[in-house]
């Protein structure tokens, strides 16, 4: 039904969102943390550069993750300096595009979750022995846990979505950065209507099911 | 060293506490203030939840915070039962319990976890989850948590403060029992002269930040010039002994220091020790012993001093039966009628003794 080389921009779409979800976890609950209870000036700062990836054209974050990566540019000549090689065109470079693009959404639910928790299991836990990590994984965790699961949801869905910064450092590879966005506009590029419909008929019913995920994941509990 | 030695002195926008109190290491320590007296901050320097830079603290020969170091909260082998609960939603009660419990090394253990069930009677909630518990089983269950931590302190601020009457009455008798039967010593924060009646061994009175008085139940309830306005509640609290039950009349004689009194019986057993409250409205003076009056309760007083009340027609008389101090509120006019100076002899008139316990 698939062509071989859709089944692989599936895959690959699969791929970089289950990486780029992990990542976004790992590296989002720390700043979200740091942002629920920081009373400090920068977390105003820093939670407006967090966010600024909702407001301009995702071309424009894609432009300058190009620049800043590629061989003229200040990471990237570092990374030349460092002996590694350049993050533009790779898919390792798809997933630091993806992170940065999608952290909002990661950040902002988990942010919220934590608020909402508020300092008083916090300190009925270190009364009760327990130091901050413990605290963080035996009450925090499982207290936000509605709010990791939307983080979750979202960051996955998002990045499954996403075209413009693709586009800008991905470049349209097969196999290595030519992600299912890409392939339904080279199809229709080709006139391929045919197979963008399976492609973009599949977007539809993903982007519906991650919506009725989310929903009951606000109205019951069943996790 | 059995004692606790605390020194605190950290800034408020509204007040500053301002302490240096040696208490009592055992026993249960009324901290009793109106609010905003800084009641609930004293107890949170304590616990370490307050950052109280320069601050000193020693419990029972543990230095838990000096110039040099602060240990940080969950070093401090406490258990802390907020008013409200605070229970853990996302864990049962057994869950709750054990929360404490598994944290602390079995070697420092003190209490075994059926001990603590037993003891709050928590054993028919173990299996609920903590938004399916009412009011007062949500706080025997936080009592119970505190307790399962095996603390060397426990404070406790307002435990009963977010509950009504009923609930109230309900708790109480537990409380009795931690402190009949657990040799912890016990900071509880209060502002309801009843609570500090019923539990107290000593007071610690706080006003604007500061240690007003401190010192025994009895005598710092029966000191004329406590800045702390009780209003209808100043009165003293003593203990007694049961010495004889009256079937016929319900009635209980009590013998204490310097006297005896009869009260409703409460179904104290003979020879046992209960404590008598007795609010200084419910006592009246008279030059004379009448016998032609319904009330009972008649003892010889020697009057001791006085001093204003809040309102300008009433006056305080601290009076001495035996080696137990009374209060008595009279009007101002009937203090002059009686002609009543300090050393004559007088006959107390008790209206209403209570028995808190």
């Amino acid at each position: 039904m698939l062509s071989p080389a859709d089944l692989t921009a599936v895959w690959l779409t699969l791929k970089l969102a289950g990486t780029t979800t992990l990542v976004l976890l790992l590296v989002g609950t720390p700043i979200a943390w740091w942002l629920a209870r920081s009373r400090h000036w920068a977390s105003g700062p820093i939670g407006a550069l967090v966010t600024l990836p909702l407001v301009p054209p995702p071309t424009v974050l894609g432009f300058y993750l190009l620049v800043l990566l590629g061989p003229d540019g200040a990471l990237g000549g570092l990374m030349l300096a460092g002996g590694l090689d350049l993050l533009p065109f790779t898919f390792g470079g798809l997933v630091v595009a993806s992170v940065i693009y999608s952290l909002p959404f990661v950040v902002q639910p988990l942010q919220q979750s934590f608020a909402a928790i508020g300092e008083q299991p916090l300190e009925a836990a270190a009364t009760l022995r327990a130091g901050p990590c413990d605290t963080f994984l035996a009450v925090v965790v499982p207290l936000a846990r509605p709010g990791f699961m939307t983080a979750g949801i979202l960051g996955f869905a998002h990045t499954v979505g996403e075209f413009g910064v693709v586009l800008m450092i991905g470049g349209n590879i097969p196999g290595s950065t030519q992600v299912l966005s890409m392939a339904i506009y080279n199809h229709v590029e080709a006139l391929e209507y045919e197979a963008a419909h399976r492609l973009a008929a599949g977007m539809l019913a993903f982007s519906f099911v991650v919506l009725l995920l989310l929903h009951t994941l606000k109205r019951g509990r069943p996790w | 060293m059995v004692s606790i030695r605390a020194r605190f002195r950290l800034s408020y926008p509204a007040f500053t506490l301002d302490v240096d109190l040696d208490l009592p290491g055992r026993g249960i320590t009324a901290v009793f203030g109106h609010s905003g007296s800084g009641k609930t901050s004293l107890l949170r320097c304590i616990a370490g939840l307050e950052r109280a830079a320069g601050g000193f603290l020693a419990v029972n020969g543990e230095t838990w915070q000096d110039g040099a170091r602060r240990l940080p909260v969950h070093r401090r082998p406490l258990g802390y039962v907020f008013q409200e609960a605070r229970l853990f939603a996302h864990l049962n009660v057994a869950d709750n319990l054990d929360f404490g419990y598994r944290r602390v090394p079995p070697g420092e253990r003190r209490v075994a976890l059926e001990q603590v069930v037993e003891l709050l009677d928590v054993a028919a909630l173990l299996d609920r989850q903590t938004d399916r518990l009412s009011g007062g089983e949500r706080q025997r269950v936080a009592i119970a948590r505190a307790l399962a931590s095996s603390p060397r302190l426990l404070l406790m601020d307002e435990p009963l403060a977010a509950l009504d009457q009923a609930r109230k009455q309900e708790i109480l008798p537990y409380l009795e029992r931690l402190h009949d039967e657990l040799e912890i010593p016990v900071l509880y924060v209060s502002h309801s002269p009843d609570e500090v009646a019923r539990l107290a061994d000593q007071v610690v009175v706080l006003a604007g930040g500061r240690a007003v008085a401190q010192g025994p139940l009895s005598e710092t309830l029966a000191r004329l010039d406590l800045p702390l306005r009780l209003g209808e509640e100043v009165g003293v609290v003593f203990t007694g002994r049961v010495i004889e039950r009256n079937a016929e009349w319900h009635l209980a004689r009590i013998g204490f220091a310097g006297g005896e009194v009869w009260v409703r019986d409460g179904g104290a057993a003979i020879g046992r020790s209960v404590r008598l409250r007795i609010l200084a409205r419910d006592v009246s003076l008279a030059r004379h012993r009448h016998d032609d009056t319904s009330i009972m309760n008649l003892l010889p007083a020697t009057v001791i001093a006085q001093a204003a009340e809040d309102h300008p027609a009433l006056a305080l008389i601290q009076l001495r039966v035996g080696t137990t101090l009374l209060l008595a509120r009279l009007t101002r006019h009937s203090l002059s009628r009686l002609a009543l100076a300090p050393g004559e002899q007088v006959w107390a008139q008790i209206k209403a003794v209570a028995l808190v316990g």
